[in-house]
């Protein structure tokens, strides 16, 4: 999922107004392969799950060694995608923000199948799946988080944005600080007691948000003299 | 495998026992970590000889006894029990061991005896998830006097015809079938006749989540998750969940006129 900032190198952020002063600090290498290469290596552990699962490496439980894992790659990713707009900020390297997008995908890829997999586990019981999600809060956070990943899957393409207008666009995209929350909600509340797991993501979000928080300003200053 | 009938006791069940590697590499015992992988690759710290058990509280006759005399008392016998985690998942495991209430009539506990309290091992060297603060050690676990005395309820010593594995408990833990697995308290060194309700473990962690009964209840949600259905381990769809865990019909008479809602 995409958030917030305008993005230097993209056809986006050139035709923004707001952008138009901003110049790269370095030259942007070559980085065509990146892309593909984060999209593959995002997609590995897709393959790893479907090899353990037929060769029975899953453990005994393996629906839930599944479920587990799918929710945890798609926290991993979305604070991933979160953390792009942070370092390039912070490093002025420009690489960050073309991942963004593949990143923020795949997460949803991975909330999509964790989804399928819970619905899976409780045999496609839609009366089970709404029961859960109305009672017991901890569904309700996570259903609702993979629910506010919806509209920024759908909304990912240039085309989107065109249609959108930058500024509706970005303000959709900040959906994904929600839901990001929600997902490290989803995960602290569905543990039985070992909290340090969750709040290890807990802490990596929230110094994510901080970071963003406090570099945003000084740029602001330094634009209105030029 | 299935045993023939003949081979099976009254309180066995007829069930696919859950293989013995399934068995000892997926637990909960916090004490050797908290994955459900980590009891099996760190048990070897676990040292279940020499050991003793100190008994004392309401017993007119309070001592510390060695585990081999302990278990010298009494024959020790198979028993095939369902085990439903309080997590959703369910396993049939053959243990062998002694029915408690053996050993708390030799005890002869006083007329003040109204509970029995079960302390696991307290020694991070031995159990290095002691280390950690996850819950408050030593894991303390307790029943009523009339469950502790029930038929089904046993101190088991070995599980699928060999000597318990430290991950299941090793040397001696308690086996309650139709109470969540948490109950049945594991590497048991001190058990204490009580007058008053023992402060179990996870009634101290989480005491809107883990009550003192703990019986198995399809009727009772767990306050995040539904107590509804559970996966037998080595099943990959799901089954229903029986009242107090298919022992209704020998246990549910000690809970008469008791709000289980209120005492879950």
């Amino acid at each position: 999922m995409s958030t917030g900032d305008a993005r230097p190198g993209t056809p986006v952020a050139k035709t923004t107004p707001a952008n138009r002063s901003y110049r790269p600090r370095r030259k942007a290498a070559s980085t065509g392969w990146l892309v593909p290469a984060i999209t593959v290596g995002g997609l590995l552990p897709v393959a790893v799950l479907i090899w353990d699962a037929f060769t029975e490496a899953l453990g005994a439980n393996p629906i839930q060694r599944a479920t587990l894992q799918t929710g945890l790659l798609t926290l991993t990713l979305l604070v991933a995608s979160l953390a792009c707009t942070p370092l390039r900020l912070l490093t002025g390297w420009t690489w960050p923000a073309r991942i963004r997008k593949a990143l923020g995908l795949l997460a949803f890829g991975y909330a999509v199948l964790h989804f399928l997999i819970y619905l899976f586990d409780h045999g496609f019981s839609l009366s089970v799946m709404f029961e859960d999600v109305l009672k017991r809060p901890f569904v309700t956070v996570g259903f609702t988080s993979l629910l506010l990943l919806l509209p920024l899957a759908l909304t990912s393409g240039k085309n989107a944005v065109r249609k959108l207008g930058f500024q509706t666009w970005t303000r959709l995209h900040q959906l994904v600080y929600l839901a990001v929350a929600l997902g490290a909600l989803h995960y602290y509340w569905g543990v039985k007691k070992d909290h340090v797991p969750p709040l290890i993501y807990v802490g990596v979000i929230a110094a994510l948000f901080a970071l963003r928080f406090v570099r945003r300003r000084p740029p602001r200053k330094k634009v209105s003299p030029l | 495998f299935v045993r023939p009938a003949r081979l099976l006791g009254p309180y066995d069940t007829k069930e696919a026992v859950t293989p013995y590697q399934q068995a000892t590499t997926y637990n909960n015992f916090y004490e050797l970590g908290t994955d459900k992988a980590d009891p099996a690759r760190n048990a070897g710290s676990l040292k279940p000889r020499p050991w003793t058990v100190k008994i004392d509280g309401e017993v007119k006759k309070p001592q510390t006894v060695d585990i081999d005399t302990l278990q010298s008392w009494f024959p020790l016998e198979d028993r095939i029990y369902r085990m439903r985690c309080v997590e959703g998942w369910s396993m049939v495991m053959p243990w062998l061991g002694f029915p408690l209430a053996g050993l708390i009539r030799r005890l002869e506990p006083t007329s003040k005896a109204k509970y029995v309290q079960f302390t696991a091992l307290l020694d991070p060297k031995q159990l290095p998830g002691q280390r950690s603060n996850v819950l408050d050690w030593p894991y303390v676990e307790g029943l009523r006097l009339d469950e502790a005395l029930h038929p089904l309820t046993i101190m088991a010593v070995g599980l699928h015809g060999k000597v318990l594995p430290g991950q299941n408990g090793a040397p001696l833990r308690l086996v309650v079938p139709w109470k969540y697995g948490f109950k049945s308290i594991k590497s048991i060194v001190k058990i204490t006749l009580t007058e008053k309700q023992p402060q179990t473990t996870w009634m101290s962690a989480a005491p809107s989540e883990y009550g003192f009964y703990a019986n198995v209840n399809p009727a009772v949600p767990h306050p995040r998750w539904s107590q509804a259905t559970e996966r037998r381990i080595g099943e990959l769809g799901r089954r229903k969940t029986l009242p107090f865990n298919g022992y209704a019909d020998e246990v549910a008479g000690l809970y008469k006129g008791m709000d289980l809602r209120k005492n879950f």
